[in-house]
């Protein structure tokens, strides 16, 4: 039925079972549709967030998927300004999963402010004092510079490519699409460095609070370091996981391996920082504020030393070592592991630095506070996944993503 | 905001916040304005009809 849009020389599932794959994700999509609407009609009473935590489960979501979407300004910086070329076949899944990251952490946050309508006076009425109006500022620009990225693809669908002004249009953009990667990557390093930047200058926390040089928190560079570390992780980890579900080869080995040895070494060379600041604070920052480093891990039902242990070491040490051999790379199981691992590692380092700073008792009277999401805060959180899979799904199908899709598979 | 709404301050800030703002959608700006030019000046004269991207 739409086999004209499909790309020439591949194959693609029939339609009714595409039909029924894209309803069984709409299905969720509406669950999360459905809780939205809930917390923008009856108010952000539908959350379980209260006076200790302003920020919950959405920022860490919103935090988690803007360092794994990192993966498509690093992948681009490395492919248009370094000039890895084999990496131009995995640049276009890349631009895909980061226009998911960001379109789902702006969808995020406009749930988030409880009046949607009202997002545009952060542009407009902007607090130049604070860090997240800058994450605002670069997030929503380099959200332009995806959807700039990511239209291209859109364009070289086989029927728009037949109109002559959007074939035209797409080579164009391909043409100065270096412009748009030196954009993002600058933009991305600031957006990613202030929202750990944000942690980083909360003195009046002191589970967050670090040094650093100037106005900028040793977090700031940090952040940055872990999204371009480990958003390629999660690069390919998503495409494995295609490619367990098609039952294809989508990419090449080498390339996957080139990008898993580049994320190998930026993993590796930012657990070392970040054990070493880790140290420092435990052992200089947060005793000068009167703590101790046992005094954020225990009295309390839940965050135990071994969330700073399964970050560091489990999430961190062991898949820089995995990727950084090349025999770890080349052995699939330890691959699949270590990516695994390098995306848990950015998910939990957000969430013990947007939720563990929350519930740390920071005067003397003071408990630990504890959360727990409420459905809604569940579903809208669920929501992007299932957006995301309906995006790749469509984009699959029939954009020409993955250019050695036809090699790979010849009896297409 | 713009230097001339009320709430401008001609401070540091404010122009490096403000400035990076306007630098980043400018450089976005004239890049799609070229690129949607060009394609609709190609198209007229018929050229780069072969051009092919990959």
């Amino acid at each position: 039925m739409d086999s004209a849009l499909i790309p020439r020389g591949v194959k693609r599932c029939p339609t009714w079972q595409f039909a029924l794959w894209i309803g069984a994700a709409g299905a969720v999509l509406l669950w999360g549709v459905f809780a939205m609407l809930l917390c923008w009609f009856k108010g952000l009473n539908q959350t379980n967030m209260n006076d200790a935590y302003g920020f919950a489960l959405w920022i860490w979501a919103d935090l988690a998927v803007i360092a794994l979407g990192g993966g498509a300004f690093f992948t681009g910086f490395l492919r248009y300004i370094v000039g890895k070329d084999e990496l131009k076949n995995i640049i276009n899944y890349a631009v895909l999963i980061g226009f998911i990251c960001y379109s789902s952490a702006l969808l995020i946050l406009a749930i988030d402010i409880g009046q949607p309508l009202r997002g545009w006076f952060i542009f407009w009425h902007a607090n130049v004092h604070s860090m997240l109006t800058e994450v605002a500022f670069c997030l929503t620009c380099y959200f332009g510079v995806l959807t700039i990225e990511y239209v291209p693809l859109i364009l070289e669908n086989r029927q728009i490519d037949k109109i002559p002004f959007f074939h035209r249009l797409g080579h164009n953009m391909h043409e100065i699409m270096a412009v748009f990667a030196a954009t993002g990557a600058f933009l991305s390093f600031f957006h990613q460095g202030s929202l750990g930047g944000v942690s980083g200058v909360l003195f009046g926390r002191p589970f967050g609070y670090r040094e650093g040089i100037f106005i900028w928190p040793w977090t700031f560079f940090l952040y940055t370091w872990s999204a371009a570390a480990c958003g390629p992780c999660f690069t390919i980890l998503i495409t494995k996981i295609t490619e367990k579900i098609t039952g294809k080869k989508l990419v090449k080995q080498n390339v996957i391996e080139l990008l898993a040895k580049i994320s190998g070494w930026m993993i590796g060379t930012y657990i070392i920082a970040k054990i070493i600041d880790t140290w420092y604070w435990a052992k200089v920052t947060a005793p000068a504020a009167g703590f101790n480093l046992m005094d954020f891990y225990s009295n309390n039902p839940f965050y135990g030393i071994w969330i700073l242990v399964l970050e560091i070491v489990i999430c961190g040490v062991v898949p820089a070592m995995i990727l950084i051999s090349e025999k770890g790379r080349k052995n699939p199981a330890a691959l699949m592991t270590a990516i695994i691992l390098a995306v848990l590692g950015a998910c939990v380092n957000r969430w013990v630095m947007v939720l563990q700073v929350m519930a740390v008792p920071v005067l003397t009277f003071e408990n630990w506070v504890m959360y727990y999401p409420s459905w809604q805060e569940v579903a809208t959180t669920i929501l992007p996944v299932a957006y995301g899979v309906i995006l790749i799904s469509l984009s699959y199908r029939y954009l020409p993503i993955f250019p050695q899709e036809q090699e790979l598979n010849p009896e297409a | 905001m713009f230097p001339f709404c009320f709430e401008w301050m001609w401070d540091m800030s404010h122009m490096v916040f403000m400035g990076g703002l306007w630098y980043a959608l400018t450089i976005i700006g004239l890049g799609m304005t070229f690129c949607i030019g060009k394609a609709f000046y190609d198209t007229f004269l018929d050229k780069g009809k072969d051009d092919h991207h990959h």
